[in-house]
């Protein structure tokens, strides 16, 4: 029986093209690039034709792109990578970003960096104004992502890149301005010099090429430390064999990804809107998380308010769909969606987010078919819970429940642990 | 609790799979002693209590009917706002207390969250959280029903008591750390992110505690 995949923003399909493109690089072209005879050349050139290729898609120099394992380390090599080689200074970032950023800017802060944390307000979207206000003199990074990986709301980053330039004077130099665009790379223009920005991150597992490869855009004299040395390879800031037949398949998906994003958006937004509209329809009390318009086209991110995400994830699972929550009960540290607390909302609206995700394979029929199940388990579901909320709820519905308690989640929306 | 048919979830972070036995299954999709409608009158039942789960926030309410007769628990019945496993728990719990003619509430008091989880066929580690807080709403209509019958001095709240004064780190930290799955003082230094026990004596009385929790939940 065929199953409804909707976690297309948790990992895609490798393209059967991207597959084919790689599928001699195995058993026949295996080289090390770094080897002088035959198959070490033939290697190198395969690398250099796909980074081309790479910056061909964003516009910019063979010589600026940094192949990584994927985005986590090409976001932890950006952050790291410019505060390691500045040493100290203040960063600018964003309250919902992804782990891979945030975290390492917790990191920093704890070891003496000056970390703003940029509110994202209730449509998950930066004001660039804020971004305006926050710039100074000692600033060194600004990391703000391109689309939110949870509920996929568009960052203004030309606007914000601008801004920076203004700040700067038309000068080289401090502040950086680095972007993850794992999640817009499917669906928006990546021309890093329409955007502004100094680093880019990237990776495959989210454009329907392979997992463990991605890439860090570094403006050529943008200064960063790298994190992984040893055999000095990818000029120096990333040591480590290029794996040549990843790096193929991700050049050949991002630059399919490219060719098809404005077909593909056209496609999807319209199917979106569908979605949210009937489920709306179909649902009492159903929130949309984030900005309704300014989102990535395949994005679906609400609150089902009075049920927790991980029962309908399993209801839904015995239904044959797959989609995610940003319930606590499914994350490693048990904490609910840090992405719908920056929204302001109490955490029971995280506990109850919902993530459906679509991508090249979604039709209509697939989000009619969750359209026609989902009404029911929500039923069910809302039957066993003891909560009935309001839809404009700021602050916790039964703190008392937790007294004496040294709870996680605080009584008051944004602010938890 | 690893045969074939289990559902095999994987956490979307980790890749940690997650084994949900037959039973949770059964209890999950089709729960025992759900409350479907609301009492019209509280005094319907003879205690009523809401707790909620500091280790993930889940919430879980219970309703309680005494046979007058025979002062066994007659009736237990809940709502929860949890995952699969907080639902499955409870499901379980109420009908250990309340079969072969019920439980007294001193009795039903003994039943502990590992007898639950036994009967389940097991819960995956970091799940072990969600059978706690039954045991814990239960507590808490236990205290109200002793408090409504008058017999005060059977009343437990559980206090909390500061074990590292420097970091003001009370046991209830501690056995939070526990649930969460430390094992050890430096696990729950971990988990505190906090280098609890900076002097032998508090060291002692952590690993003590951690001793404790680990027997009671765990052991």
């Amino acid at each position: 029986m065929k199953r409804i995949y909707l976690d297309y923003a948790a990992t895609t399909p490798t393209d059967q093209r991207v597959k084919d493109a790689m599928g001699r690089f195995w058993t026949e072209e295996f080289g090390n690039a770094g080897g002088l005879y035959e198959e070490g050349r033939r290697a190198k050139e395969n690398l250099r034709a796909s980074r081309e290729q790479i910056a061909r898609a964003i516009g910019a120099r063979p010589d600026e792109i940094i192949f990584t394992s994927g985005g986590t380390e090409s976001d932890n090599l950006a952050i790291f990578g410019v505060s390691g080689a500045a040493k100290h200074g203040h960063i600018i970032t964003t309250e919902f970003e992804h782990h891979a950023v945030l975290e390492p800017c917790q990191r920093l802060k704890k070891e003496g960096f000056d970390v703003t944390f940029l509110d994202v307000g209730e449509d998950g979207i930066v004001k660039p104004e804020n971004v305006k206000r926050s710039l100074r003199p000692e600033t060194i990074l600004v990391s703000i992502m391109y689309a939110n990986n949870e509920i996929g709301t568009i960052q203004p980053i030309a606007e914000i890149g601008k801004i920076i330039k203004e700040f700067k004077g038309g000068g080289a130099g401090y502040p950086y301005f680095h972007t993850d665009a794992c999640q817009a790379a499917g669906y928006l223009d990546l021309n890093v010099n329409k955007l502004g920005v100094d680093l880019m991150t990237v990776n495959g597992s989210k454009i329907y090429g392979p997992k463990g490869i991605g890439f860090l855009y570094k403006r050529a004299g943008v200064k960063i430390k790298p994190q992984i040395i040893g055999g000095g390879q990818e000029m120096r800031m990333r040591s480590g064999t290029e794996p040549v037949a990843l790096i193929v398949g991700l050049a050949k998906a991002l630059e399919i990804a490219q060719a098809e994003r404005v077909a593909e958006s056209a496609r999807l937004a319209p199917l979106r809107d569908y979605f949210v509209s009937e489920i709306q329809r179909r649902v009492p009390k159903v929130i949309l998380n984030g900005h309704p318009a300014k989102r990535l086209p395949n994005n679906i991110n609400i609150s089902i308010l009075d049920i927790e995400g991980e029962a309908l994830v399993l209801y839904l699972d015995a239904k044959r769909i797959s989609f995610s929550t940003g319930s606590a009960c499914t994350s490693e540290s048990l904490e609910p969606s840090h992405v719908i607390l920056a929204l302001g909302k109490p955490y029971e609206f995280a506990h109850a987010s919902m993530r459906f995700t679509m991508g090249r394979s979604t039709t209509k029929e697939d989000l009619d078919y969750v359209l026609n199940e989902l009404p029911n388990a929500v039923l069910w579901l809302r039957k066993v819970s003891p909560l009935n909320l309001e839809a404009g709820a700021k602050s916790m519905s039964h703190p008392e429940a937790f007294a004496g308690e040294n709870l996680k989640v605080k009584a008051k929306s944004k602010s938890y642990k | 609790m690893n045969n074939k048919q289990d559902i095999d979830v994987i956490n979307q972070y980790t890749g940690e799979k997650w084994y949900y036995s037959d039973i949770v299954k059964d209890h999950f999709f089709h729960p025992r002693n759900l409350l479907w409608e609301r009492p019209k009158d509280e005094s319907e039942y003879d205690a009523h209590g809401m707790v909620g789960s500091p280790a993930c926030g889940d919430m879980m309410e219970m309703w309680m009917k005494i046979d007058p007769a025979t002062a066994r628990v007659k009736d237990l019945k809940w709502k929860t706002f949890g995952c699969a496993s907080a639902i499955a728990a409870t499901s379980m719990f109420s009908v250990m207390v309340t079969e072969n003619g019920g439980l007294s509430v001193e009795e039903a008091l003994k039943v502990r969250p590992q007898d639950v989880m036994l009967r389940l066929g097991g819960l995956p580690n970091r799940k072990i959280h969600c059978s706690v807080l039954a045991d814990k709403a239960f507590q808490k209509i236990a205290n109200d029903y002793f408090r409504k019958t008058g017999r005060f001095d059977k009343i437990v709240v559980e206090g909390a008591r500061v074990i590292d004064p420097r970091l003001n780190i009370t046991d209830k930290d501690i056995e939070e750390a526990v649930l969460e799955g430390a094992q050890n003082l430096e696990d729950v230094q971990k988990k505190l992110k906090v280098g609890v026990g900076a002097s032998e004596e508090v060291k002692t009385e952590v690993e003590q505690l951690v001793r404790f929790y680990k027997d009671k939940y765990y052991g």
